[in-house]
Protein backbone atom coordinates (compact mmCIF):
# COMPACT_ATOMS: atom_id res chain seq x y z
CA UNK A 1 0.00 0.00 0.00
CA UNK A 2 1.26 3.73 -0.74
CA UNK A 3 2.00 5.67 2.09
CA UNK A 4 -1.15 7.64 3.41
CA UNK A 5 -0.45 11.29 3.08
CA UNK A 6 -1.43 14.04 5.33
CA UNK A 7 -2.17 16.85 3.54
CA UNK A 8 -1.62 21.02 5.06
CA UNK A 9 -2.24 24.23 3.99
CA UNK A 10 0.25 25.72 1.34
CA UNK A 11 1.45 22.49 0.22
CA UNK A 12 2.43 21.49 -3.52
CA UNK A 13 0.81 19.24 -5.42
CA UNK A 14 2.92 17.64 -8.47
CA UNK A 15 4.62 18.86 -10.35
CA UNK A 16 3.36 15.99 -13.36
CA UNK A 17 5.56 16.55 -16.04
CA UNK A 18 3.67 15.30 -19.52
CA UNK A 19 5.59 14.70 -22.30
CA UNK A 20 4.95 16.70 -25.34
CA UNK A 21 1.81 17.49 -27.00
CA UNK A 22 1.97 15.48 -30.41
CA UNK A 23 -0.37 16.06 -33.67
CA UNK A 24 -0.86 12.59 -33.23
CA UNK A 25 -1.95 12.56 -29.84
CA UNK A 26 -4.57 14.94 -30.63
CA UNK A 27 -5.90 12.55 -32.98
CA UNK A 28 -6.20 9.69 -30.74
CA UNK A 29 -7.83 12.38 -28.20
CA UNK A 30 -10.18 13.65 -31.17
CA UNK A 31 -11.40 9.80 -31.74
CA UNK A 32 -11.24 8.63 -27.91
CA UNK A 33 -13.69 12.05 -26.82
CA UNK A 34 -15.43 12.32 -30.04
CA UNK A 35 -14.44 16.10 -30.64
CA UNK A 36 -13.84 16.22 -34.80
CA UNK A 37 -13.45 19.78 -34.62
CA UNK A 38 -11.15 20.40 -37.17
CA UNK A 39 -8.85 23.11 -35.20
CA UNK A 40 -7.51 20.05 -33.75
CA UNK A 41 -6.61 18.24 -36.26
CA UNK A 42 -6.05 19.57 -39.92
CA UNK A 43 -3.47 22.33 -40.29
CA UNK A 44 -5.10 24.25 -43.07
CA UNK A 45 -8.19 24.73 -41.15
CA UNK A 46 -6.56 25.93 -38.21
CA UNK A 47 -4.49 28.61 -39.98
CA UNK A 48 -8.14 29.38 -42.03
CA UNK A 49 -9.33 30.27 -39.19
CA UNK A 50 -6.94 32.27 -37.83
CA UNK A 51 -5.17 30.13 -35.67
CA UNK A 52 -2.15 29.97 -36.94
CA UNK A 53 -2.01 26.02 -37.17
CA UNK A 54 -3.79 23.36 -35.01
CA UNK A 55 -4.23 24.12 -30.69
CA UNK A 56 -4.82 20.78 -28.85
CA UNK A 57 -8.56 20.24 -26.89
CA UNK A 58 -8.78 22.51 -23.72
CA UNK A 59 -10.40 19.12 -22.50
CA UNK A 60 -7.10 17.20 -23.03
CA UNK A 61 -5.12 20.21 -20.75
CA UNK A 62 -7.82 19.56 -18.12
CA UNK A 63 -7.03 15.77 -18.51
CA UNK A 64 -3.40 16.26 -17.44
CA UNK A 65 -4.99 18.32 -14.49
CA UNK A 66 -7.05 15.67 -13.58
CA UNK A 67 -4.17 13.25 -13.93
CA UNK A 68 -2.27 14.93 -11.52
CA UNK A 69 -5.46 15.30 -9.09
CA UNK A 70 -6.35 11.52 -9.22
CA UNK A 71 -2.67 10.70 -8.58
CA UNK A 72 -2.39 13.00 -5.82
CA UNK A 73 -5.42 12.35 -4.01
CA UNK A 74 -4.39 8.51 -4.32
CA UNK A 75 -6.41 4.87 -4.60
CA UNK A 76 -8.16 5.33 -1.94
CA UNK A 77 -8.93 9.33 -2.62
CA UNK A 78 -11.88 10.72 -4.08
CA UNK A 79 -12.18 13.68 -6.41
CA UNK A 80 -15.33 15.90 -5.39
CA UNK A 81 -14.94 18.83 -7.60
CA UNK A 82 -12.19 20.15 -10.55
CA UNK A 83 -13.14 23.06 -12.50
CA UNK A 84 -10.89 25.12 -14.30
CA UNK A 85 -10.67 28.21 -17.03
CA UNK A 86 -8.79 27.49 -20.31
CA UNK A 87 -6.95 30.68 -20.65
CA UNK A 88 -4.00 29.80 -23.03
CA UNK A 89 -3.91 27.69 -26.04
CA UNK A 90 -1.98 24.73 -25.89
CA UNK A 91 0.61 23.44 -29.57
CA UNK A 92 2.02 20.61 -30.55
CA UNK A 93 5.62 20.77 -28.74
CA UNK A 94 4.40 22.34 -25.83
CA UNK A 95 5.82 20.24 -22.51
CA UNK A 96 2.67 20.66 -20.11
CA UNK A 97 3.48 20.71 -16.60
CA UNK A 98 0.56 19.95 -13.88
CA UNK A 99 1.01 21.95 -10.44
CA UNK A 100 -1.44 22.74 -7.70
CA UNK A 101 -1.45 23.81 -3.70
CA UNK A 102 -3.39 23.29 -1.03
CA UNK A 103 -5.33 25.96 0.09
CA UNK A 104 -7.56 24.15 2.50
CA UNK A 105 -8.11 20.93 4.84
CA UNK A 106 -10.77 19.89 6.70
CA UNK A 107 -11.63 16.14 8.42
CA UNK A 108 -15.22 15.10 7.92
CA UNK A 109 -15.87 11.50 8.65
CA UNK A 110 -12.53 10.08 9.33
CA UNK A 111 -11.71 11.80 5.91
CA UNK A 112 -9.28 14.91 4.86
CA UNK A 113 -11.74 17.18 2.36
CA UNK A 114 -8.86 19.27 0.74
CA UNK A 115 -9.02 22.02 -1.29
CA UNK A 116 -6.51 23.11 -3.51
CA UNK A 117 -5.60 25.46 -6.46
CA UNK A 118 -4.04 23.72 -10.09
CA UNK A 119 -2.73 24.63 -12.76
CA UNK A 120 -1.34 23.96 -16.01
CA UNK A 121 1.81 25.61 -17.07
CA UNK A 122 2.99 25.72 -20.74
CA UNK A 123 6.69 24.95 -20.29
CA UNK A 124 9.43 27.58 -21.51
CA UNK A 125 6.70 29.91 -22.67
CA UNK A 126 6.08 31.56 -18.57
CA UNK A 127 2.06 30.95 -19.52
CA UNK A 128 -0.42 29.01 -17.68
CA UNK A 129 -2.77 26.98 -20.62
CA UNK A 130 -5.45 26.71 -17.62
CA UNK A 131 -5.85 27.57 -13.76
CA UNK A 132 -8.54 25.68 -11.28
CA UNK A 133 -9.66 24.39 -7.99
CA UNK A 134 -10.59 21.51 -7.05
CA UNK A 135 -11.80 19.57 -3.57
CA UNK A 136 -11.01 16.29 -2.84
CA UNK A 137 -10.93 13.32 0.15
CA UNK A 138 -8.28 11.34 0.94
CA UNK A 139 -8.26 9.49 4.25
CA UNK A 140 -6.30 9.64 7.04
CA UNK A 141 -3.20 8.79 8.06
CA UNK A 142 -3.59 6.39 11.18
CA UNK B 1 -28.14 32.82 -34.31
CA UNK B 2 -28.68 35.92 -32.92
CA UNK B 3 -28.19 36.92 -28.80
CA UNK B 4 -32.04 36.94 -28.96
CA UNK B 5 -32.13 33.79 -30.67
CA UNK B 6 -30.39 31.91 -28.23
CA UNK B 7 -31.41 33.52 -25.20
CA UNK B 8 -35.00 32.54 -26.45
CA UNK B 9 -33.33 28.92 -26.03
CA UNK B 10 -32.39 29.54 -21.83
CA UNK B 11 -33.73 26.91 -19.82
CA UNK B 12 -34.14 24.24 -22.08
CA UNK B 13 -33.16 20.92 -22.43
CA UNK B 14 -32.08 18.07 -24.54
CA UNK B 15 -33.88 14.97 -23.94
CA UNK B 16 -32.35 12.47 -21.74
CA UNK B 17 -29.65 10.20 -23.99
CA UNK B 18 -28.91 6.55 -22.73
CA UNK B 19 -24.87 5.82 -22.38
CA UNK B 20 -23.06 2.61 -22.15
CA UNK B 21 -19.65 3.18 -20.48
CA UNK B 22 -17.37 0.53 -22.61
CA UNK B 23 -13.87 -1.04 -21.40
CA UNK B 24 -12.62 -0.12 -25.26
CA UNK B 25 -13.63 3.64 -24.73
CA UNK B 26 -11.79 4.00 -21.57
CA UNK B 27 -8.89 2.28 -22.79
CA UNK B 28 -8.69 4.63 -25.94
CA UNK B 29 -9.09 7.50 -23.86
CA UNK B 30 -6.93 6.99 -21.39
CA UNK B 31 -4.24 6.05 -23.98
CA UNK B 32 -5.07 9.41 -25.77
CA UNK B 33 -3.93 11.92 -22.42
CA UNK B 34 -0.94 9.18 -21.64
CA UNK B 35 -2.37 8.39 -18.09
CA UNK B 36 -0.63 4.94 -17.22
CA UNK B 37 -3.15 4.20 -13.92
CA UNK B 38 -3.37 -0.16 -14.61
CA UNK B 39 -7.15 0.97 -13.37
CA UNK B 40 -8.01 2.03 -16.22
CA UNK B 41 -7.23 -1.00 -18.61
CA UNK B 42 -6.49 -3.96 -16.40
CA UNK B 43 -10.12 -4.97 -14.84
CA UNK B 44 -7.83 -6.77 -12.16
CA UNK B 45 -6.06 -3.85 -10.97
CA UNK B 46 -8.84 -1.81 -10.70
CA UNK B 47 -10.98 -4.42 -8.57
CA UNK B 48 -13.58 -5.10 -11.04
CA UNK B 49 -14.54 -2.84 -13.28
CA UNK B 50 -12.64 -0.50 -15.36
CA UNK B 51 -12.60 3.28 -13.63
CA UNK B 52 -13.35 6.09 -15.63
CA UNK B 53 -10.28 9.23 -15.96
CA UNK B 54 -12.20 12.20 -14.19
CA UNK B 55 -12.84 13.99 -16.75
CA UNK B 56 -13.90 11.26 -19.10
CA UNK B 57 -17.86 12.12 -18.73
CA UNK B 58 -17.09 14.82 -20.82
CA UNK B 59 -17.09 12.52 -23.87
CA UNK B 60 -20.79 11.28 -23.83
CA UNK B 61 -23.44 12.44 -25.76
CA UNK B 62 -25.80 14.79 -24.08
CA UNK B 63 -28.42 14.98 -26.69
CA UNK B 64 -28.75 18.63 -28.43
CA UNK B 65 -30.88 21.44 -26.97
CA UNK B 66 -33.76 21.91 -29.03
CA UNK B 67 -33.82 24.63 -31.02
CA UNK B 68 -30.13 25.45 -30.62
CA UNK B 69 -27.66 25.51 -33.52
CA UNK B 70 -24.02 25.83 -32.74
CA UNK B 71 -21.82 27.06 -35.10
CA UNK B 72 -19.51 24.14 -36.04
CA UNK B 73 -15.85 26.03 -35.68
CA UNK B 74 -16.72 29.21 -33.92
CA UNK B 75 -16.60 27.35 -30.31
CA UNK B 76 -14.24 27.96 -28.14
CA UNK B 77 -14.06 26.26 -24.98
CA UNK B 78 -13.68 29.15 -22.06
CA UNK B 79 -14.09 27.01 -18.65
CA UNK B 80 -15.38 23.42 -17.32
CA UNK B 81 -16.76 22.27 -13.85
CA UNK B 82 -17.15 18.48 -12.45
CA UNK B 83 -19.43 17.96 -9.62
CA UNK B 84 -18.98 14.35 -8.68
CA UNK B 85 -21.35 12.31 -6.69
CA UNK B 86 -19.40 8.60 -7.62
CA UNK B 87 -16.74 7.47 -9.85
CA UNK B 88 -17.50 5.99 -12.96
CA UNK B 89 -16.80 2.15 -14.59
CA UNK B 90 -17.07 0.61 -17.31
CA UNK B 91 -19.97 -1.59 -17.54
CA UNK B 92 -22.40 1.92 -16.21
CA UNK B 93 -25.12 2.69 -18.25
CA UNK B 94 -25.61 6.50 -17.99
CA UNK B 95 -28.91 8.57 -19.07
CA UNK B 96 -27.09 12.16 -20.13
CA UNK B 97 -28.58 15.69 -20.33
CA UNK B 98 -28.12 19.01 -21.19
CA UNK B 99 -29.80 22.34 -20.38
CA UNK B 100 -29.26 26.17 -21.72
CA UNK B 101 -28.58 27.98 -18.19
CA UNK B 102 -27.48 30.96 -19.17
CA UNK B 103 -26.48 33.07 -22.53
CA UNK B 104 -24.66 36.51 -22.16
CA UNK B 105 -22.61 38.98 -24.69
CA UNK B 106 -19.26 40.38 -23.14
CA UNK B 107 -16.87 42.50 -25.49
CA UNK B 108 -13.50 40.89 -25.81
CA UNK B 109 -10.61 40.92 -27.73
CA UNK B 110 -11.79 39.33 -30.57
CA UNK B 111 -14.60 41.90 -30.39
CA UNK B 112 -18.54 40.80 -29.65
CA UNK B 113 -18.33 37.67 -27.94
CA UNK B 114 -21.63 35.12 -26.98
CA UNK B 115 -20.84 33.12 -23.93
CA UNK B 116 -23.17 30.34 -23.72
CA UNK B 117 -23.42 28.09 -20.27
CA UNK B 118 -24.85 24.44 -20.40
CA UNK B 119 -25.47 22.10 -16.96
CA UNK B 120 -25.41 18.97 -18.24
CA UNK B 121 -25.83 15.93 -15.43
CA UNK B 122 -25.14 12.01 -16.33
CA UNK B 123 -27.70 9.94 -14.03
CA UNK B 124 -27.50 6.37 -13.24
CA UNK B 125 -30.59 4.18 -13.77
CA UNK B 126 -32.03 4.65 -10.60
CA UNK B 127 -32.17 8.90 -11.78
CA UNK B 128 -29.51 9.10 -9.06
CA UNK B 129 -26.84 11.94 -10.37
CA UNK B 130 -23.29 10.54 -11.08
CA UNK B 131 -21.63 13.83 -11.97
CA UNK B 132 -22.92 17.05 -12.88
CA UNK B 133 -20.72 19.68 -15.39
CA UNK B 134 -20.94 23.06 -16.30
CA UNK B 135 -19.88 24.04 -19.61
CA UNK B 136 -19.37 27.53 -20.76
CA UNK B 137 -18.10 28.25 -24.75
CA UNK B 138 -17.60 31.66 -26.48
CA UNK B 139 -19.39 32.03 -29.88
CA UNK B 140 -16.92 33.69 -31.88
CA UNK B 141 -19.29 33.54 -35.22
CA UNK B 142 -19.79 37.31 -36.93
CA UNK B 143 -22.79 38.23 -36.65
CA UNK B 144 -24.55 41.62 -38.41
Amino acid sequence: MADIRRFEVGDALGPLVKPPVTKTQLVMYSGASGDFNPIHTVDEFAKEAGLGGVIAHGMLTMAFVGQLLKDTAGPNGTLKKFGVRFVEMVRPGDVIVCEGRVTGVEIQDDQQVVTCEVWAAIDGKGKNAVTGQAVFTAPLPA
Amino acid sequence: MSLEAYRACIGRASEPVKNEVEKGAIRKFAAAIGDPDPRYRDEEAAGGRLLAPPTFSRTFDYGRVPGLELPRAGLIHASQEFEYFRPIHSGDVLYCQTRLADVFEKQGRLGRMIFLVFEMEARDTDGNPVVRQTSTVICREAEA
